[in-house]
Order: C-alpha cells, then sequence, then structure tokens
C-alpha cells in the first residue's frame, strides 16, 4: 500500500536520501509529548529528532541558555468582525491544539510571556485575508499565537516572518466544525535569522485546513507542522516550498496523526537547494491510528538540487495501524539540475540563467498552482526568480 | 548561402588526469541544403565532432577553426552557436525535471526567432508537427525527455529540428537504438527539413541502415579522429558490403 520511490542523485551532488526504517513515531521521539520543558533531555544531536539539525546554531535555544530579551513584534491586520486580542498565559485558549513534541517547542510554550488570539466567530465568511507581520529586530524571543475559527466560519491567514531573531514559537490553529482554514506562513528571514516554531493544527468534524508553508530565508529554520482531527470528514492540506541557499539550514518535520476515522491528508512539499553548505531535511511523518478506519492519506516530497555542495535529507514514513482504510501513501525524490542539463537547454539557443529559471519555475509550479491565493502565487513566483537572480 | 567550415580540428578530453586527444585534423565544409553523412567505428570521435562543434564544456579544442558564414563559432557560446543557426541532434539527450516539452519548444524557438511566437500559430504549428512524426499530443505535457522511450526521445528532437529550422544541423547517430517505424518517421523528419533547402545536415551514423531513408550528397569515413575517405552515396554502399576493416588497420589512416 505504501509506496517508496527514491532516487538518488548523481554522486557529485553529496545529497542522500534515507528511508526510515523499522521505528514509530513514537519510539523516534525522545520524550512524549509535553508543555513542560523539563520533561525533555537536553538534545545532544544524535536522537533521532534532532540529529540533523546545527545545534550549535540553535543559539541555546535547546539547552535553556536563550533568555528573552530580543524585538520582536508580532502586527495582525484583521477585517472587521475579526477579534484580536493579547492575553496571559493562563488563557484557556491556549495549548488546545497540540502537544509540544520536541524540547524547543516545550522550551517555547514554557517561556512565552503574552499570546496573541485571533479569533473568526461562527459562520463569518471572511472575504479579506488576516495578515501577521512577524518582525525581528535581534535578539531571542519565544511567542504563542492561536487563530480559531469558529463552525463553519472561513478565513485566511498570512503570516509573514522577517528581519532578524532567534524565535522558538508554537502556533495554534483550532477549526470549528465545517470550518476552513487556510494558512500561508512565509519565513522570509534575514540571512542571520532563527526560527524553530511547531504549528500545531486541531481539525473539526467536516472541517478543512490548508496551510502552504514557504520558507526562503533564516539561518536556521526549522518548522514542525503538526495535525490532528477532532471529528470525522476532516481534511488536511500541506504544501510547503523552499528554497534553501548556501549555509542555510532548513527543516520541515510533518506529523499527520490521523486518529479519527474518516478524515483525508495530503501532503506536497518541494524544494531547491543552491550553493555550498545549502542543507534541507524534510520529514513527513503519518500516523494512521487503529481508530482511525477509512482514513486516506498521501505524502511526497520533491527535492531540486542545482549546485554541487548542498545536501538533502528527506525521510518519509507511514506507520499504519489499521487496514481498513482507503489509501496511504508516500514519495520522496531528489534530482538535480546538472551541467548536461544545462547544456541540453543551452543548445537550444536558452541563455543560462533562462533555463535554471526555467527548470526551478518549472519544478514549483505545479505546487503553486494548489495555493488557490493569486497574489501569493504571484509572489511566490518573484521571490524564486529574486532567489534565482541572488545566486549567480 | 550559410556555410559551415571546420578547419584542421584537434580536440582533445581531460580523462583521469590525463589529456587525451581525440580529433585529430578534422577538415569539412557542409553547405545549407547539402546532407553529408559521417560514417565510422565506435571509438572513432564522430560524437566528439558533434558536441565540440556545439559547444560542449567537456571538450578542449586544442588548435583549428569552425566558422559559419565567417563568424568564429568556437569564440560563441553554447546558446550562441544555437541562435547564430546551429542544431545538434543527441544520441542521448538529457531529461529535464520540472520543464514540460511544450514549455521547452516554446522557450527556445522565441531564443532563436528572436521573439515569441504567436500564441495562435504556435500551437498549430506544434500540433501539426507532432501529428506528422505521430507523437501522441499528451506529449506536450511531459517533462523533457524524462521517461520517454528511446525512439519518443529521438522524435523528440526531430519535432526540435523541424521547429527551431536551423542551417546547419549535426544529427548524432539519431538512428542508434531504433525500431524501423520509428527510424522511418525519424528519416522522414530529416527528409522534410531538407527538403525545405534550407538546412545542411551532418548526419552521424555507425550503421548504414538510415541511409536507405536518407540520401546523403556525401559520404565520409571517420577513423582515429579524421575523415580519411570522402565520396558520393557509393561509398556508404562499399561500407555496408566490407564495413570498416580496411579503415581502421594500422598505415591507411596514418
Amino acid at each position: 500500500m505504501a509506496e517508496a520511490q527514491n532516487i538518488p542523485v548523481g554522486s557529485t551532488t553529496a545529497g542522500t536520501i534515507a528511508v526510515a526504517a523499522e521505528s514509530t513515531v513514537a519510539t523516534r521521539m525522545s520524550a512524549p509529548p509535553s508543555f513542560d520543558v523539563a520533561d525533555f533531555p537536553v538534545p545532544h544531536g544524535r536522537e533521532e529528532e534532532w540529529r540533523f539539525t546545527p545545534l550549535e546554531r540553535l543559539r541555546g535555544l535547546h539547552d535553556g541558555t536563550a533568555e528573552a530579551g530580543g524585538v520582536l513584534t508580532v502586527e495582525v491586520t484583521a477585517p472587521e468582525g475579526v477579534t484580536v486580542e493579547t492575553v496571559d498565559r493562563s488563557d484557556a485558549r491556549i495549548g488546545r491544539a497540540g502537544t509540544p513534541v520536541d524540547r524547543v517547542a516545550a522550551q517555547a510554550y514554557s517561556s512565552f510571556e503574552k499570546a496573541s488570539v485571533v479569533s473568526v466567530p461562527k459562520e463569518a465568511v471572511l472575504t479579506e485575508p488576516i495578515r501577521i507581520a512577524v518582525h525581528g529586530e535581534g535578539g531571542t524571543a519565544y511567542g504563542h499565537q492561536v487563530v480559531e475559527l469558529g463552525a463553519f466560519a472561513e478565513a485566511v491567514v498570512v503570516i509573514d516572518h522577517t528581519g532578524d531573531a532567534v524565535l522558538a514559537a508554537n502556533v495554534d490553529f483550532v477549526l470549528g466544525d465545517g470550518a476552513k482554514l487556510t494558512v500561508v506562513s512565509v519565513q522570509d528571514w534575514d540571512d542571520t535569522a532563527v526560527h524553530v516554531s511547531q504549528h500545531n493544527a486541531l481539525v473539526g468534524r467536516d472541517a478543512s485546513f490548508k496551510s502552504v508553508v514557504v520558507t526562503f530565508g533564516g539561518d536556521l529554520v526549522r518548522l514542525s507542522p503538526l495535525v490532528q482531527y477532532a471529528g470525522t470528514g476532516g481534511e488536511a492540506e500541506l504544501f510547503g516550498l523552499y528554497f534553501t541557499d548556501a549555509g542555510q539550514h532548513q527543516e520541515h518535520r510533518l506529523l499527520v496523526d490521523h486518529n479519527t476515522p474518516h478524515c483525508k491528508s495530503n501532503v506536497a512539499y518541494k524544494g531547491a537547494l543552491q550553493g555550498d553548505g545549502a542543507h534541507a531535511v524534510w520529514i513527513g511523518d503519518v500516523l494512521i491510528q487503529a481508530a482511525a478506519e477509512g482514513t486516506d492519506t498521501y505524502e511526497l516530497n520533491r527535492n531540486l538540487v542545482l549546485t554541487d555542495g548542498a545536501r538533502v535529507d528527506s525521510v518519509p514514513n507511514l506507520e499504519i495501524e489499521t487496514g481498513e482504510i482507503v489509501g496511504a501513501g508516500h514519495a520522496s525524490a531528489t534530482g538535480r539540475f546538472d551541467d548536461e542539463q544545462l547544456f541540453y537547454l543551452m543548445s537550444r539557443g536558452i541563455r543560462a540563467e533562462e533555463a535554471r529559471r526555467l527548470v526551478v519555475r518549472g519544478f514549483f509550479a505545479e505546487l503553486v498552482q494548489q495555493i488557490g491565493l493569486p497574489d501569493v502565487e504571484e509572489r511566490l513566483l518573484a521571490k524564486i526568480d529574486a532567489e534565482l537572480e541572488a545566486s549567480v | 548561402m550559410a556555410t559551415l567550415e571546420i578547419r584542421d580540428l584537434h580536440v582533445s578530453v581531460e580523462a583521469d588526469n590525463s589529456t587525451k586527444e581525440i580529433l585529430k585534423g578534422v577538415d569539412l565544409t557542409v553547405k545549407q541544403g547539402e546532407t553529408h553523412a559521417i560514417m565510422g567505428p565506435n571509438g572513432s570521435g564522430k560524437s566528439t565532432l558533434a558536441y565540440s562543434i556545439a559547444g560542449h564544456p567537456k571538450y578542449t579544442i586544442t588548435s583549428g577553426t569552425v566558422t559559419l558564414d565567417g563568424e568564429d563559432v568556437l569564440e560563441m557560446s553554447v546558446d550562441e552557436r544555437a541562435r547564430a543557426g546551429m542544431f545538434l541532434a543527441m544520441q542521448y539527450p538529457v531529461e529535464v525535471p520540472g520543464v514540460s516539452v511544450s514549455n521547452f519548444l516554446r522557450t527556445s524557438a522565441t531564443a532563436i526567432r528572436g521573439e515569441a511566437p504567436k500564441l495562435r500559430t504556435w500551437v498549430k504549428e506544434v500540433k501539426t508537427a507532432m501529428e506528422t512524426l505521430q507523437m501522441d499530443p499528451a506529449f506536450a505535457e511531459r517533462n523533457v525527455n524524462e521517461g520517454f522511450s528511446g525512439g519518443e526521445k529521438k522524435r523528440h528532437e526531430i519535432l526540435q529540428l523541424e521547429l527551431l529550422k536551423p542551417k546547419i544541423a549535426i544529427l548524432d547517430e539519431t538512428d542508434s537504438g531504433l525500431d524501423v517505424d520509428a527510424l522511418r518517421q525519424v528519416s522522414e523528419g530529416v527528409n522534410r527539413v531538407h527538403a525545405s533547402g534550407e538546412v545542411g545536415t551532418l548526419l552521424i551514423t555507425h550503421y548504414t541502415r538510415i541511409l536507405r531513408y536518407i540520401k546523403p550528397d556525401f559520404v565520409h569515413v571517420f577513423a582515429k579522429g579524421k575523415i580519411v575517405a570522402s565520396g558520393g552515396p557509393e561509398l556508404a554502399d562499399e561500407l555496408e558490403a566490407e564495413g570498416y576493416e580496411k579503415y581502421t588497420k594500422g598505415g591507411v589512416t596514418a
């Protein structure tokens, strides 16, 4: 039922693919999910969930030495009818969508002081997106963000991350029954930023959650989207796009927990890499629990390595505890844009930079088209072009 | 009339930390409208000639000249050569992930012609060319050469030849690995382009089989890095009957 497809890259790429061996999502965690940082040991780097991450570049987020004191602004622009509040740690709406799965997420949960809560009332259908601008001016910050939609509400949320920060955060998305939420999270940080964040979605009965994660910037970005279902008939689509440049570490670790019958999930992440030391990590864990009969899930990761010196680690993992499902599959492949491809395109009159653009745009196009938000799509394509131009 | 002139071309490659000379003084003139067949055994340097003219970075030109209507081809980048009117149909066309055939064809036609072809006429042009080569229309939406069969790859090369209308076309073993049907269709494509009178063709092949479908004006025997004999179509008949042995044995080429 599960289909793994691996096309190793050329030997000069230093790209590798590893498919998870016999182990489970639970056994690979250093500790069970917890809100308390003390429940997680300080990672030393060989743990399954940390082995791809350069700990020395986390600036102490993982070992308790990173003290808050940075300047980080969170500006929420929302259409009428939406409530935006800044609340204390004690607010009951915090932490409902999911529990931290690693030490940095727990550290963020244990350390944040104020949370921002954005609420869309039931049956409200927004015609304009809610925009959340997160901007760092340097230093360490811990954050917590909640977005909740009442039953049958529909909204688009665009979260932009810019500037410089060392940020650890949790973001909760709580979808009421029949609600529809699209979240676009853009990591357009300066090249010095460190961003570690867990995105928790709790998808209500017959609700649809669409997540679009776009990572361009940062020195180290590590995002852990987690999806769980609160009722039957829920759907989650998780799209991701990353462009990893020289020296950048960009890691996306997805966990879709099919804990409820008759829910769907579809994951598609694509990344392009270029330059020395560019490192992209993609972990796709899908768990189909015994109770989750009628599950339909698919996950895909594709990487395009544009130059030598870049590295991809892609680990899809499907764990199935019931056979009574509609479908389950995964695919992961890493290909490389090499001199022969460049020669082939140029031998047809196409200039080198145009050839590169053609390949990268083509690679991302299918995914970009699935976003369904024209202004976001245009912005992404423009950003991809800019990344390519900056490279040569 | 466009003329490709190759004079005393010497080419070498780097292999295992040593430099190996592969072309040892090639002289050849190809004029628009002419078809030249270059025939020779494996390892004689035929493909090196093709790729060197196209500008593949693997090959180093150590001496000699290649000009197209007097312009120095060797000074041009790979894409400039194509825009100047050179075309290489490759023996092993390269897979390009993420780029659809239709996007690729339009981008290269735009580059070669200097402006984007008008969409309406372009769509018709591609459709007609694909039909003539008996290519499935669904082909246009596949990624360039990805998962193509040997025959599909070669048809795709000839499709480009027909759409890009070069002045000089080099076909590097376009016939190898084709069944008879595919060979016929590909040959018909080459003949259509030739019939326009606008293209000079350099047909590189190991086998005489393709010459049943494509009639060359000139036949050259290639051995040990240079042309060792030239003649008319009758030379191909001789090769078919007697093979390359006469040319590969020591002495003759020295």
